[in-house]
């Protein structure tokens, strides 16, 4: 991983790093990839991967409602809302722009 | 001194009239109030909330009216589990002021048993870290050396425990953090089967190995909470149809005859020589029980810590991509109006001020391992060698009823020690990662002290659902030995 | 030079919402309109800690909608996280359907029965089913104030229906909607309602063009935002005008090019490219490790296809044979919807006279519907009112005006068609009392016996409104057989 890919994925995780960040990154990073190159020893053309350890099928339940809960309780740890919808900062830069 | 005393028998204390459940809570609440400033092992700690939940049961208990099992003894609660009207912060600042609408299903069986909730232990944010040194609030120490680790994620879990100010405290295993704590502050902590303890209110960190965890001081203690945790959750798809077992029933069942296994790669390189001796020791104890021993090979060992990060980082960093600032938690207070796309700016602001950089290692870790053009080569081939350890295991069950090796290649080390250093970190957990990957049960248990002082904990393996095993043979260790008696000199009193 | 030919390829990715109770993974309601933010829990605004159990329901009618789309149903089912950043999506990452949706490989046969274009299959990829986002709600006035996020709608189950690029004009996308969408009706898995957005169509559009003896392929625009039938049609239309001369001026092809997204505007009628976004997408799709795969046996298969209704491709058939009536008119009766066939299939039955009834339907029924604006289900006349009105009129008993004189009678009052005739004064006229009134009209116009043996038939007509006058039960064609009887008879 170079400087450039440190700050691709940055971005694709939204994380916005210092350059002290992604200098540290940068070695810590490359050398536990480094590391995990030892799995390329193995040969696993031919191996099922193993997304879970359980093989647990068909956990459903019926198509019942309950009580939502109500909205002020569920927003009381909103960081913004106006009491009916929560808000954040606009989704696009100016949203008219989008508009046109 | 009540907080001297195992749940066990503040139960039958409690039960015989002999003490109430508020004179158990006062000790307990006493210690931490001693202690707890130098050990910093609770985040969040209301005698007044302890002591109400305590008269409640007592009032309970004396009117007659029937009680639950746990009966009105504390359990400590890692700050990764909700508490309805709580703040479950994952010691994180991004979470700080997280105050849970809900009781995790854990919680809800507690509170149903009558156990009184104790505190919020101190933790790795969001369960990531082995030292507890991750936490955005405080640095738990290690009870037996405060200049040392408790071990992590569960640190604080496990350092309330060993320094009498909880009986019973519940943490969370995603890849040895119940039982790499539990080793180092000399108490039993045990990570069940996957699906055995449902999931529903832990907060996830990697969903497909993370498991809740008891840490107790003695095997007989977490069987006893176990009995009161298990149980199909219909929220949790991941949650086990598999009928529990009466892990107390069977506590004190023969152990002889049984056919326990060490993995010759357990016992190589980078073993504390004092970690291989005390396993060389409890061997000997368990034979004289009558337990076989064989040697067995795991040669996908050594292969386990790389398949691990590359799993737990990629599913965190999608479990933690709903911390964004958007609906629920910390929003950065930087003015993004400036910004070209704002809302872009408010993201990648509210998580690089609210996660640590642990955390943020392991989301860049995965986000990169599951990208585009990288998939295949990390992600994909973590997955296909976790199948090859979980076939590996699955195989040596065939040979060994038990599997029986060190918790920790180490001792509690100092603090700040490897902090600098991830992947020295990382490789800690060596022997405790394949329980997670394959999804098998693990205990720790104390089975000594290194010459410094330190405790030692060893870890038992079995397969899947065999927790009742497990239990029955750690009872049986714990019988013939002393060593999950000891207790550091800031409960005994004595002099350090 | 004239400008080379080009073909139009248009594939369509439907997202319909399934009509279950509650959302896909958790116990909240999906019903629409609700006040914002009130159909709302721990789980679908993805607090920490929270964990998805899959809906029934939604799995069954996804299954349910596979079969009646000719698609391959899954044994083996998984769930995968789309892995994006946007508020209306509180997790951070999409529950979806990466490599094994419910739904593998189908088609859906649409036609014309105008005979624009042939009956044709269009293949479908897969179907797959997946949570809905929340709602986002944009200052629309200053553009610098915060955006609005709704999250009732997240969690939503919704059926993705991928089509193969099997369509080749703006009919034939339009057919295939509405056959879709007819289908889905019947099968009772969603209701469509497209203004309410529990049906939205994305088409990926190029054209294939012809130009020295070599096939050229358009760069892929990916058309979002199109809010209805006629939305696609026209942005088809603009689309592939837009990408000809496009191509015209700046020559590029789908290997010069990634696919684009543009959205339709409908007030100014044309597609605007979206802005780019930050990176291009890279959604990390895994298995999602809180869900386990889903596995569905024959037996589950076969359940459910046992409890199907019947398919509108299937009724049409039916109709025609059963009831000896055009295709056009099936097609226009199957269209209206199931409970429209089931009411025209009791008129004809309680009637016998099928193809009567199918015009009365077309004609007179709908009509009715349309003015009132209403469906067939608030229609207010029982179906065996209008078969027994039916019956009447094909014994004779009464000539088609005077039936729908009853018939506006029968709108308005619940009664049956004979008390209805005797209360308008309908009743059979005798022969001989018919054949006087003819023989007194005849002879008080002679011309028009003169203009009619000369040739002049449709003279006649004058003297069949005469008829209705002296008695207004006179049925005009008997009046008319009877007129030309007498005339030929003095000849
Ligand atoms: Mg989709
Ligand atoms: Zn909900």
């Amino acid at each position: 991983m170079d400087k450039k890919s440190i700050e691709h994925v940055a971005m694709l995780a939204r994380l916005r790093l210092s350059d002290g960040e992604i200098e540290s990154l940068e070695s810590e990073l490359n050398r536990i990839l480094g590391y995990a190159e030892q799995l390329s020893e193995l040969e696993t053309d031919l191996v099922e991967p193993l997304a879970h350890p359980s093989d647990l099928t068909n956990a459903l339940r019926d198509d019942l409602t309950r009580p939502s809960v109500p909205r002020e309780e569920i927003q009381s740890n909103s960081p913004k809302s106006d009491g009916e919808f929560y808000l954040v900062p606009a989704v696009l830069g100016n949203a008219n722009e989008l508009k046109k | 001194m009540l907080n001297q005393l195992s749940a066990f028998e503040l139960i039958e204390g409690i039960g015989d009239k002999k003490f109430s459940s508020v004179e158990v809570a006062e000790a307990f609440v006493e210690q931490v109030e001693k202690r707890d400033a130098d050990v910093n092992a609770f985040l969040r700690f209301d005698p007044s909330y302890v002591l109400d939940q305590a008269k409640a049961f007592d009032q309970k208990h004396s009117s007659n009216t029937a009680f639950g099992s746990l009966s009105g003894i504390p359990v400590a609660v890692k700050d990764v589990i909700c508490v309805k009207g709580q703040v479950t912060s994952c010691a994180s600042k991004m979470l700080e002021h997280f105050v849970s609408p809900y009781d995790a299903t854990l919680i809800e069986k507690i509170k149903r048993a009558d156990g009184i909730l104790l505190g919020t232990t101190n933790m790795d944010e969001f369960a990531m870290g082995s030292s507890n040194e991750n936490s955005a609030f405080s640095r738990t120490k290690n009870p037996w050396d405060t200049d040392r680790v408790p071990g992590g994620s569960s640190g604080g879990a496990a350092a309330c425990v060993a320094a009498g100010m909880a009986p019973l405290s519940l943490g969370s295993d995603t890849g040895g953090s119940v039982r790499q704590p539990a080793a180092f502050c000399g108490v039993t902590g045990l990570k069940p089967t996957y699906g055995r303890i449902s999931r529903y209110g832990l907060v996830a960190f990697a969903s497909s190995l993370d498991q809740i965890g008891i840490l107790a001081g003695d095997a007989r203690d977490v069987a006893l909470l176990l009995n009161e945790s298990t149980g199909h959750d219909p929220k949790d798809s991941t949650s086990s149809p598999t009928d529990p077992a009466d892990y107390m029933a069977t506590l004190h069942g023969d152990v002889s005859g049984l056919k326990i296994g060490i993995p010759k790669e357990y016992l190589g390189e980078g073993l504390d020589p004092e970690i291989a001796e005390s396993v060389r020791q409890a061997r000997q104890t368990l034979e004289e029980m009558g337990v076989e021993f064989t040697e067995i090979s795991l040669p996908m060992t050594s292969y386990g810590v790389a398949t691990y990060y590359l799993v737990a980082s990629c599913e965190a960093s999608g479990n933690l991509a709903r911390y964004d600032g958007a609906h629920y938690g910390f929003r950065t207070e930087k003015n993004v109006d400036a910004a070209e796309n704002r809302l872009l700016e408010m993201y990648r602001q509210t998580r690089s001020e609210g996660f640590g950089a642990e955390v943020k290692r392991r989301i860049m870790l995965g986000t990169y391992a599951l990208s585009s053009g990288y998939y295949d080569a990390y992600y994909l081939k973590a997955l296909k060698t976790r199948r090859l350890i979980q076939d590996e295991l699955n195989a040596a069950f065939k040979q060994v009823d038990l599997i029986l090796g060190p918790t920790t290649p180490t001792p509690a080390f100092k603090l700040g020690e490897k902090k600098k250093d991830p992947l020295s970190m990382y490789l800690g957990d060596i022997y405790t990662v394949v329980a997670n990957l394959a999804g098998i049960p693990a205990i720790s248990f104390p089975s000594g002290f290194t010459q410094s002082g330190l405790p030692i904990g060893l870890q038992l393996q079995g397969p899947s659902f065999s927790e009742e095993l497990i239990l029955r043979t750690t009872c049986s260790f714990q019988k013939n030995t002393d060593w999950h008696t000891k207790k550091p000199a800031m409960v005994t009193g004595a002099a350090k | 030079m004239s400008d080379p030919a080009f073909e139009l390829i248009v594939g369509l990715e439907v997202h319909v919402q399934l009509q279950t109770q509650s959302k896909l993974f958790c116990g909240c309601s999906t019903k629409f309109g609700s006040e914002p933010n009130t159909q709302t829990c721990p789980l679908c605004t993805g607090m920490p800690g929270t964990l998805p159990v899959l809906n029934r329901e939604a799995l069954m009618l996804s299954i349910k909608t596979g079969i009646a789309l000719n698609c391959e149903i899954a044994r083996f089912s998984k769930w995968d996280r789309k892995n994006y950043f946007y508020p209306d999506l509180p997790k951070g990452y999409q529950i979806s359907q990466f490599d094994l949706p419910i739904c593998g490989p189908g088609y859906l046969e649409i036609s014309d029965p105008k005979g624009e274009f042939k009956t044709k299959k269009i293949r479908l990829i897969r179907a797959h089913l997946e949570e809905d986002a929340g709602k986002s709600v944009h200052d629309e006035v200053s553009g610098s104030a915060d955006t609005k996020i709704d999250l009732n709608r997240t969690g939503t189950p919704l059926l993705e229906i991928v089509s193969e690029p099997d369509i080749r004009s703006p009919q034939e996308a339009k057919a295939y909607l509405t056959e879709l969408k007819l289908l889905l009706g019947y099968l009772n898995v969603s209701d469509c309602n497209m203004q309410e957005g529990s049906l939205r169509v994305d088409a990926n559009v190029n054209l294939h063009i012809e130009s020295n003896g070599e096939k050229i392929a358009t760069p892929i625009v990916e058309v979002k935002n199109l809010n209805s039938f006629r939305a696609v049609e026209r942005a088809l239309q603009y689309e592939s005008e837009r990408q000809f001369s496009n191509w015209k001026s700046d020559g590029f092809t789908i290997d010069d090019r990634p696919k684009q997204t543009v959205g339709w505007n409908d007030s100014e009628q044309k597609t605007i490219p979206q802005r780019e976004k930050e990176e291009s997408a890279d959604y990390r799709y895994f298995p999602d490790p809180d869900l386990v795969p889903v596995v569905i046996d024959g037996t589950t298969i076969d359940t459910i296809k046992d409890t199907m209704a019947e398919l509108p491709s299937a009724i049409r058939n039916r109709l025609e044979s059963e009831y000896q009536i055009l295709p056009y008119d099936s097609d226009v009766m199957v269209n209206q919807g199931r409970e429209f066939v089931e009411y025209f299939e009791a008129v004809a039955k309680e009637s016998s006279e099928g193809k009567v009834a199918s015009n009365w339907m077309q004609q007179n029924v709908l009509q009715i519907m349309k003015d009132r604006e209403m469906g067939i289900e608030a229609f207010p006349i029982a179906s065996h009112r209008l078969a027994n009105l039916i019956k009447k009129l094909t014994a004779g008993e009464l000539d088609n005006s005077r039936a729908k004189d009853v018939f506006q009678v029968l709108l308005e009052k619940d009664l049956d068609p004979a008390v209805v005739m005797k209360e308008l004064g309908i009743e059979a006229v005798d022969d001989s009392a018919l054949e006087s009134i003819c023989e007194e009209l005849l002879a008080m116009n002679p011309q028009v016996v003169e203009d009619f043996q000369a040739g002049k038939k449709q003279a006649i007509g004058s003297l069949i409104g005469q008829a209705k006058k002296k008695n207004p039960n006179a049925n005009p064609g008997k009046v008319r057989e009877l007129l030309i009887a007498i005339i030929e008879k003095k000849l």
